[in-house]
């Protein structure tokens, strides 16, 4: 598993809250990677997802704006009701497309553009789930050099996402909560 | 580098091209759009309309017009809802009005109108806070397929349910089926809804001011523009609204980030509605 990236892109759906809860807090103050979440939430709901982990973390958290620079060690939640995506100048973007696999946010879609602009410096996780939102991100992520983890679908609330994205990427680290948590601290930006 | 990453740039190139051919040929420029979301909407077309490359896309765009609105309307369109994010069209009637009430005329601009559906939520809100009268309202876009979707005002019958709930949580007076006429599965809006409306052909990238507006709403267009475009757009805001006009943005768009920032204030801060400070 690589030592080095620029950023980490996460997707979970049901039993999200738990799963990263298991994740987040464990990054350390002074953290170097940017770390972009779609959390699948309904539309119709002004997200508490920042503001949650906000107090749970040593890193900064924040709902993620449009057009807004990308800065490392800082964790960004896709907002309800939109897509989030990566542009190649490394800011973050917003679209109102239609949903994918009814999802808005998609994970498939933040994954797929970020694959774009990272390219192999890229880290890609999917986590409990009752959906297949991810499998296709994933492998684009793969595809274009970058790392691939997956929560070990034993372990996880809903395996139906873990289960989706390990059949898409057969060659992803399948892993338990706290060893992709030990795994992602460990990151460091390559100089 | 590997051989993936060196495909990937052939396919930016091949996007950059035909992004530039569309601007020659026909005079739609997507050059400064949020590369990302055209990226993803342009793969999706080359994939439905059946084209191993963009550059296959680019010569059949080039030689046969027919091609035109097929790849339009994959990069313009937007679905969108009727009183989509209920509260915005609450502070609007709560708090927008009162002021719009003192003026004997109005203008209202819904920009980037896509099919009709935020238009046909102001033009009821209007009616319904009696300003209907006193108002013209300019709906454009730049895709004249949904200009005539928006111009015709008629909607699946299955979008009335969240259409109606919308409504009735923006503070709705009136039930939202008094004003349409539902018939095989379709809802057709009442035409008198658009006796007081322009629609036209406008382009936020490549068009000027066409006129002095009291409000204007632009929600979820200008997300897909890069910052250089944004600015060009809401400069155009600005220049269209005098002294204590209204601008109304998308939920998750900011004048934050802005050259133009300075020529507004907040007015609804967390609905994203903005007022028009002197010069």
């Amino acid at each position: 598993m690589p030592v080095t990236a620029e950023a980490i892109v996460i997707g979970a759906s049901a039993g999200a809250l738990e799963a990263l809860s298991a994740i987040l807090p464990a990054l350390p103050r002074g953290f170097e990677l940017p770390v972009l979440i779609v959390v699948h939430v309904p539309p119709d709901r002004r997200s508490v997802l920042s503001e949650l982990f906000e107090a749970k973390c040593r890193v900064p958290v924040k709902e993620a704006e449009d057009k807004e620079p990308i800065v490392g060690g800082t964790v960004y939640f896709a907002p309800p009701d939109y897509h989030l995506l990566v542009e190649t100048d490394r800011c973050l973007a917003l679209s109102s497309d239609e949903p994918v696999l009814f999802s808005r946010p998609s994970i498939d879609v933040l994954f797929e553009s970020a694959a774009d602009a990272y390219g192999p410096a890229l880290i890609g996780v999917v986590l409990t789930g009752a959906n297949q939102d991810g499998a296709k991100g994933l492998q684009a992520i793969v595809a274009a050099g970058g790392a691939a983890l997956v929560q070990e679908p034993r372990g996880a609330f809903a395996p139906a996402m873990p289960e989706a994205a390990i059949a898409s990427v057969p060659g992803a680290g399948i892993l338990s909560l706290d060893q992709i948590a030990a795994h992602l601290k460990t990151l460091r930006v390559r100089p | 580098m590997s051989e993936i990453a060196a495909e990937e740039k052939v396919e930016d190139i091949e996007i950059r091209l035909l992004l530039e051919a569309l601007f020659v040929r026909y005079h739609y420029d997507f050059r400064n759009y949020s590369m990302a979301s055209i990226k993803r909407r342009l793969r999706q077309a080359r994939q439905q309309l059946g084209f191993a490359t963009f550059s296959a896309v680019q010569e059949r765009l080039l030689h046969e017009p027919d091609m035109l609105p097929r790849l339009l309307r994959y990069l313009t369109v937007q679905v969108s809802e009727m009183f989509r994010d209920p509260d915005y069209f609450r502070a609007i009637r709560e708090k927008v009005v009162p002021h719009l009430r003192t003026y004997p005329s109005l203008k209202v601009w819904i920009a980037g109108c896509s099919e009709g559906e935020e238009l046909y939520s102001f033009v009821i809100l209007f009616r319904e806070e009696g300003l209907e009268d006193r108002t013209i309202f300019y709906a454009t876009d730049i895709n004249q397929d949904a200009l005539h979707a928006a111009e015709t005002g008629v909607y699946a019958l299955d979008r009335m349910q969240l259409f109606t709930e919308n409504h009735r949580r923006s503070g709705g007076r009136s039930s939202l089926s008094d004003y349409y006429q539902a018939a095989y599965g379709r809802a057709s809006f009442d035409r008198t809804l658009r006796r007081n409306v322009v629609f036209s052909d406008h382009s936020l990238v490549t068009d000027a001011v066409f006129g002095e507006m009291n409000l204007i709403s632009c929600r979820n267009v200008m997300i897909y523009f890069d910052r250089t475009l944004q600015d060009r757009a809401i400069g155009l805001f600005k220049d269209s609204l005098p002294r204590k006009g209204f601008l109304g943005l998308g939920a998750k768009e900011s004048l934050r980030f802005s050259r133009h920032a300075g020529a507004f204030d907040d007015f609804v801060r967390e609905e994203k509605i903005y007022q028009r400070r002197a010069d």
